[in-house]
């Protein structure tokens, strides 16, 4: 067990070492910038002094270590700074939406991990048959279209309707724009939400099954699942006895992978419903240019992002029946 | 089950295979790989099914259960096990038999047990989903086997998980995985391949114990003539799919009536006919107290000396884990070692690869154990052996065009068919031909050969074999010869040296190092490599139990 | 030439299907000035007009000609992905197979920086890049060429590391032969047929991440027609039921798609990666 235990905690010093470069990188890439700092916000016409005044208020005058540290002690007390453009607090601004994004998430992950994992192995076991080759001419072209396009269909199809000429077919469904705010209750929620929801569903489920797939062809393929075979034992023994204990690592694995994909290509879902989640906010700062709140969403995704890695590297450590029982 | 009981007598028949014909799918076309074979075995019968790679002997073996792996199938024929023709029956039925009535010993149990369950719950699991045993009688019989078949701590060693037993173990416990319902046919397929000489003894010694004790029939799988004769009552020599010959064993190593099996009969027979003379000149290498290791770990080679002497072929022996290709990595400036000193000629080689000039590289060469590996697939013969050609000696044009056509012609193969070809249109040993050539451009005084004919059917290899011994009496290069196979000792070395664990436990003359008196290990080496004589096992397990010859010795690590 | 007839001649009709789309759309690319009714950025209407005989898919929210701007969006989109993905592969593929040839020092600190790098989902390190540098085209270029080569990085290694593990490979160092000759002589043209699905692929994802952000308003800006901000310049009419707005995107994913079963055919072609055994 002692391997193991070093093994994971290797992993865990190795996951923070790698959010505080990434926080590095993070907070040093804005003095990359053309020109400066105060400059690009004010504008070019802003008169010396005020620029001046506003560098020192945004404390520009102190080494870059310094601000560095006062930066990192503000993000571990919840303090991300305040936003140029709204003047509010960022942590203020990314908490509610922080929450929102999250739900979204979830929603979608609970639909498409045990979609994916089923269609996935369905696909594997009876590979070649007419399901298989259909199961992966669908997941292909789900995954070479733009998430914006599949959810614009399925805006059309399942929200406003197609408009045939003189009146307008289907639709109705599900409201074409994911409005929620803190006073919706949780069904209503789920309702306004299906529809981003089904989207990222369809993109994550491709990518899930085909990976799935693939290491499931994987592994039935080894010699041991064929000596399973030649010991006369049921299919349904050889899958669940014999090649689930072993594909579990790698099933983690493809479930983090997208799960990892999942909260970045909420982004652009966001968008095209106008949901008020963390992507959203993300977008709209970039185009405003409003640091704070760039450098702040982009840290809770990036943390997000490193902390579903790390716990797939720690549980495809605990599920390996080699390391699990040393020599 | 009835008939499982009222009759162990030796003598019913079991398996009745007629016209067995199957196809095997390569590049999306079936080509037939199995030609119509018929095959009778009788309850307490053991039939070894013997043939180089491609002669279909897995698969007929695999077609006894009724099994074909994905991308064969079995097209025609009848495959009758206890008189019911399983190519009638269905899925259900065969599966009924596998691991019930029929079982199968893998070639690699490392590969076969699954990782993720114990030894004792893989034994007992086809016993007990099958209704022949509960589980608590499959433990108790799992121990009666561990035991019977000599696996220290037999009572506890079935609580591990695979990876924590060793090889020759690992297949021990697959043997008797393979018993756990007492099966009336066992087929194994290559059981032996994979382990070290000294580790085959306890695996085929257990297969023999088993099959004779439960009067078991069985098909044993192997390359290997001389395995196979200690086991099976009767041969069947395979080619291509087809049969060649087939017969009781004494009978067919005594008098074989098929040229093929003859061949096969004669590859271990082969010996060099001149010794090179020993002569006190300088050694062409001499390697002085040489210690090595990878990364700061424990020693790979622990003060290792020796010499080569212009013309001469020393062996260097050992099985794995003993350093001897760590040897030739060292000697080669791959491995640059922590003590100790190598000179070719009487001139102190640098020890690092980069900083030997292109004159020292050019006079030793390396040909490699695979052949498939070591020939960029992407290059041309032409190319392939022009580049040493153009690299050291700087041929261009005509010159090198005509050299090339030179060396094709010396290692036997017709320059006009053979420059133009890419590695993939050649065979095994077509391929190591060139690898010969491409070592020979070079002009170089010394050659390592590591392993050069132990990825090679038994036949091809000893071509190649000649080859080599023609080359060295024509060019008088060394070789220094890296095996595990003592019969290729015998057939081309004029001196050797035994490795264990990173040491040489002996060295000098071939035949003074083959005849006793010897080191414990050397003598515990050639006495475990199995000869062509049915009684060969027999003997040896009675000497050893008896204390006449060695059966283990101290520093060696359990097998 | 034969085997290559022969070649086409096996694949199956998704791969044909593909490369079929492939070649119309390279054809449009390079005849767009020819085939196009009017000019790239011409106002030849009033906005939103429906479609008609002159102006086959009606008219954008400025009046310009939709099935025009679409036929330019080939050339735009597909040109700037391709570059990007070129320039990608450069960088990727020429330190990934260095990394595998040379070990030590050098694969170890290029590993622990594309680490960093991939540490952070690439779309959020585009947004992150594109708030410091500003959007213009070569700007996108460059900053999606250093984030994807990382991807390129980690595949040419690995390729490469299987490759510098072959005894040919061994015995061309034991012979004395330099670096640049390994890669280019022994390793490059192993490594050549996995390496060209991975573009195939590579270029999927790069011409997906360029029209996202495009749609975001972040990518190829206005005049220059490009598919992902037509979707967003027009996606008003969406809620009228008009599916105008959807043929630049269905543009892009029927595109990604044609590549994808090529490659796929590719992959099942060369890699020996075969369903069955």
């Amino acid at each position: 067990m002692n391997a193991i235990l070093t093994m994971i905690a290797q992993r865990l010093a190795l996951g923070l070492l790698t959010l505080f470069v990434v926080s590095l990188i993070i907070f040093f890439s804005v003095s990359l910038m053309p020109g400066d700092y105060a400059e690009a916000i004010l504008g070019q016409a802003a008169l010396p002094d005020t620029v001046k005044a506003f560098r020192e208020q945004l404390g520009l005058d102190q080494p870059a270590y310094v601000r560095y540290f006062q930066w990192l002690g503000g993000v571990l007390t919840g303090d991300l700074g305040t936003s140029f453009s709204s003047e509010r607090a960022v942590t203020e601004l990314i908490g509610a939406r922080f929450g929102n994004t999250m739900f979204l998430a979830a929603y979608a992950a609970v639909i498409a991990m045990p979609l994916a994992l089923v269609l996935g192995v369905l696909a594997a076991l009876y590979r070649n048959s007419f399901y298989d080759r259909t199961v992966n001419v669908v997941t292909l072209t789900t995954i070479s279209s733009p998430e914006f396009f599949l959810a614009y269909v399925l805006i059309m199809f399942l929200s406003v309707g197609l408009w045939n000429g003189s009146e307008m077919i289907m639709g109705g469904l599900f409201p074409p724009i994911a409005n929620v705010s803190n006073d919706v209750g949780f069904w209503e929620r789920v309702y306004r939400t299906t529809l981003p929801a089904i989207t990222m569903t369809l993109v994550i489920v491709a990518h899930m099954m085909r990976m799935t797939r693939a290491s499931v062809i994987d592994l039935l393929a080894s010699p041991y699942i064929e000596m399973a075979n030649l010991k006369g034992l049921s299919k349904s023994r050889i899958v669940f006895k014999h090649a689930l204990p072993n594909a579990l690592a790698p099933i983690i694995n493809v479930i983090a992978v997208n799960m990892a994909y999942l909260i970045v290509g909420v982004v652009l879902i966001e968008v095209v419903f106008v949901y008020p989640g963390l992507g959203g906010l993300l977008v709209d700062s970039v185009s405003k240019r409003d640091m704070p709140v760039v450098q702040g969403s982009c840290l809770v995704f990036a943390a997000v992002y490193i902390m579903l890695n790390l716990t797939a590297d720690v549980l495809s450590i605990v599920s390996n029946p080699r390391l699990l029982h040393p020599r | 089950m009835s008939t499982k009981n009222n009759s162990r007598e030796k003598g019913e028949l079991v398996l009745r295979m007629r016209g067995l014909r199957m196809e095997g799918q390569a590049d999306g076309e079936w080509h037939e790989i199995v030609k119509g074979i018929d095959l009778d075995l009788h309850r307490g019968e053991v039939v070894g099914l013997i043939g180089e790679s491609g002669a279909g002997k897995s698969t007929i073996g695999l077609a006894s259960m009724g099994f074909a792996r994905p991308g064969c199938k079995i097209t025609a024929g009848s495959i009758e096990f206890d008189g019911t023709d399983l190519m009638q029956q269905s899925e259900d039925y065969k599966r009924n038999l596998r691991g019930g009535r029929i079982s199968y010993v893998a070639q690699s149990a490392a590969a076969s047990f699954n990782p993720a369950h114990k030894l004792i719950d893989q034994f007992g699991e086809a016993a007990v989903q099958h209704g022949v045993l509960t589980k608590s009688e499959a433990d108790r019989d799992a121990k009666d086997l561990y035991r019977r078949l000599e696996l220290p701590n037999p009572d506890t060693i079935g609580y591990r998980y695979p990876h924590q037993v060793s090889g020759g173990q690992l297949q021990r416990a697959m043997v008797a995985m393979a018993m756990a319902c007492k099966p009336d046919l066992i087929i194994f397929d290559e059981p032996t391949t994979a382990l070290d000489v000294t580790t085959q003894i306890e695996v085929l010694a257990a297969v023999k114990d088993i099959v004779t004790t439960f009067n078991t029939a069985a098909i044993y799988i192997t390359h290997d003539l001389a395995v196979v004769a200690q086991v099976a009552d009767k041969i069947m020599v395979l080619r291509h799919g087809n049969m060649i010959e087939l017969g009781e064993t004494r009978s067919m190593i005594a008098k074989p009536k098929e040229d093929y099996t003859r061949e096969l009969l004669a590859v271990r027979t082969y010996k060099k006919e001149e010794f090179a003379e020993a002569n006190d000149d300088v050694p062409i290498l001499k390697v002085s107290n040489i210690t090595a290791s990878y990364g700061k770990g424990v020693n790979v080679l622990d003060n290792v000396s020796m010499e080569i002497h212009r013309g001469h072929t020393v062996a260097v022996v050992g099985e794995s884990g003993s350093g001897k290709s760590t040897l030739a990595r060292v000697i080669t400036g791959l491995l640059p070692p922590s003590q100790g000193s190598i000179e070719f000629e009487g001139e102190i080689l640098p020890p690092a690869l980069k900083s030997r000039n292109k004159d020292q590289l050019r006079r030793l060469q390396m040909i490699y154990q695979m052949p498939d590996t070591a020939l960029n697939p992407r290059q041309r013969v032409r190319d392939v052996i022009g580049r040493p050609l153009s690299f050291y000696l700087g041929m261009q044009g005509q010159e090198k065009e005509n050299r090339i056509r030179e060396l094709l012609t010396l290692i036997e193969l017709d320059p006009d068919h053979f420059i133009d070809r890419f590695p993939g249109e050649l065979s095994g040993g077509q391929k190591q031909r060139i690898c010969i050539a491409r070592a020979l451009a070079a002009e170089p005084e010394l050659i390592i050969c590591d392993e050069v004919t132990s990825a090679l059917d038994q036949l091809v290899a000893e071509e190649i074999l000649k080859l080599l011994q023609r080359l060295q009496n024509e060019l008088h290069v060394s070789y220094m010869f890296i095996t595990h196979d003592i019969a290729t000792v015998k057939a081309i070395s004029d001196e050797m040296v035994v490795m264990l664990q990173g040491e040489i436990v002996e060295q000098g003359e071939k035949d003074v190092v083959l005849t006793p008196p010897q080191h414990e290990y050397t003598e515990l080496l050639l006495s475990s490599v199995p000869e062509m004589d049915p009684d060969w096992l027999d003997d040896l397990l009675a000497k050893r139990a008896a204390g006449e010859v060695v059966s283990t010795i101290a520093s060696k690590p359990n097998a | 030439m034969t085997r290559f007839l022969k070649f086409m001649q096996s694949a199956p009709w998704s791969a044909r299907f593909g490369m079929f789309v492939i070649a119309v759309y390279v054809f449009v690319a390079f005849f767009v000035p020819v085939l196009a009714p009017f000019g790239e950025t011409e106002l030849v209407g009033r906005s939103y007009q429906g479609w008609d005989s002159t102006y086959w898919l009606g008219t954008d929210s400025l009046g310009r000609d939709m099935f025009t701007r679409i036929l330019y969006g080939a050339r735009n989109t597909i040109g700037i992905a391709f570059i990007t993905t070129c320039l990608a592969f450069l960088f990727g593929g020429l330190l990934g197979f260095m990394s595998a040839t040379l070990g030590g020092w050098v694969d170890q600190l290029l590993g622990r920086f594309v680490d960093v790098i991939m540490a952070i989902p690439s779309l959020i390190f585009a947004l992150l890049l594109l708030t410091i540098f500003g959007t213009s085209v070569p700007v996108l270029i460059i900053i999606i060429a250093v984030l994807d080569s990382t991807r390129v990085y980690r595949l040419a290694r690995a390729v490469g590391m299987n490759i510098t593990v072959m005894e040919y490979v061994e015995a061309a160092k034991l012979r004395g032969e330099g670096l640049w000759w390994i890669i280019r002589r022994e390793i490059l043209p192993n490594a050549m047929p996995p390496m060209v699905a991975e573009f195939g692929l590579r270029f999927c994802f790069v011409f997906l991440f360029i029209s996202g952000l495009s749609f975001l308003g972040l990518g190829i800006k206005p005049p220059i027609a490009d598919w992902g901000s037509m979707v967003k310049e027009n996606a008003a009419l969406i809620s009228y039921g008009d599916i105008t707005p959807l043929l630049p995107a269905g543009a892009i994913a029927l595109l990604t798609v044609a590549v994808n079963f090529v490659v796929d055919w590719f992959l099942h072609k060369t890699s020996g990666l075969r369903d069955e055994h």
